[in-house]
């Protein structure tokens, strides 16, 4: 199952759209890690809201996107982890370190633009 | 009656059939959601074992119910033939993993279920049982 990559202005949305198996997450991180480049973008979010499973692989998965994204200059924010997810992750001992969070699309796509604009105003 | 199931595991496609199916036997059993994917999530993790460590082995799932109170639930067995586990304390343990995962499977496992059970025996396989009782 691939899972569709959409750019938008200076991100990239990620959104899954069924259950995914090991291979399809880590083509899914090699996917990412080439378009960030190809496309320049600064950000890029990957929604879960469809997955009702988030075991050790995925956030380990996740975990190596947020790392290999941020080398390519680019922030990553998950979005959409069910409540009942949230409560199985946390049981299994897992943390989602090394990404951001947002509730859905639109708080990320805020979170994004914030964080860009706090960067130009760096520079 | 509900019946049982048994999904062989040979490939990391098989992780997701198991856990599909053990949702989908726990809704029926009547689970809460929460209850649901943590029964899920515990399959993800013990199938997953499997092709990490013995390459093949099975998952069986079915409706059980406790022989002191009565209370119906769903159990789950994940069998394999693999090398086994030598010390199972120490699999037990958070934290310690002897391949590349995270090393929270076993332990893990056990804080999303009511029952955990294992069987090891090295050189010949291992055998996790695990439960959760309906509320």
């Amino acid at each position: 199952m691939e899972v569709p990559i959409l750019k938008q202005g200076d991100y990239l949305i990620a959104s899954i759209q069924a259950a995914l198996s090991d291979a399809d997450l880590l083509r899914l991180r090699d996917d990412l890690a080439q378009r960030v480049g190809k496309y320049r973008s600064k950000g890029v979010i990957i929604d879960v809201t469809v997955l009702d499973v988030m075991d050790s692989f995925a956030v380990r998965t996740l975990r190596s996107v947020g790392q290999i994204l941020k080398m390519r200059g680019a922030e990553t924010v998950i979005v959409g982890i069910q409540p009942e997810v949230a409560f199985a992750m946390v049981q299994l001992g897992l943390s989602l370190t090394d990404v951001w969070t947002a509730l859905d699309l639109e708080e990320a796509l805020s979170f994004l633009n914030r964080l860009s604009r706090a960067d130009e105003s760096h520079a | 009656m509900l019946e049982g199931v048994l999904i062989p595991i040979v490939s990391d496609q098989d992780i997701v059939a198991a856990r599909q199916s053990g949702r989908a036997m726990a809704a029926k059993l009547g689970f809460s959601a929460t209850d649901q994917i943590c029964i899920a999530t515990a399959i993800s993790e013990l199938s997953r074992n499997i092709v990490e460590y013995a390459k093949e082995g099975e998952i069986q799932l079915a409706p059980c119910r406790a022989r002191d109170n009565g209370r119906a639930g769903i159990q789950i067995v994940a069998r394999d033939k693999g090398p086994g586990i030598p010390d199972i304390s120490l699999a037990l343990k958070d934290g310690y993993s002897t391949s590349r995962s995270l090393g929270l499977g076993l332990p893990g496992t056990r804080r999303l279920m009511d029952d955990f059970e294992i069987v090891s025996d090295p050189g010949k396989g291992t055998a996790v049982t695990i439960r959760k009782w309906l509320r």
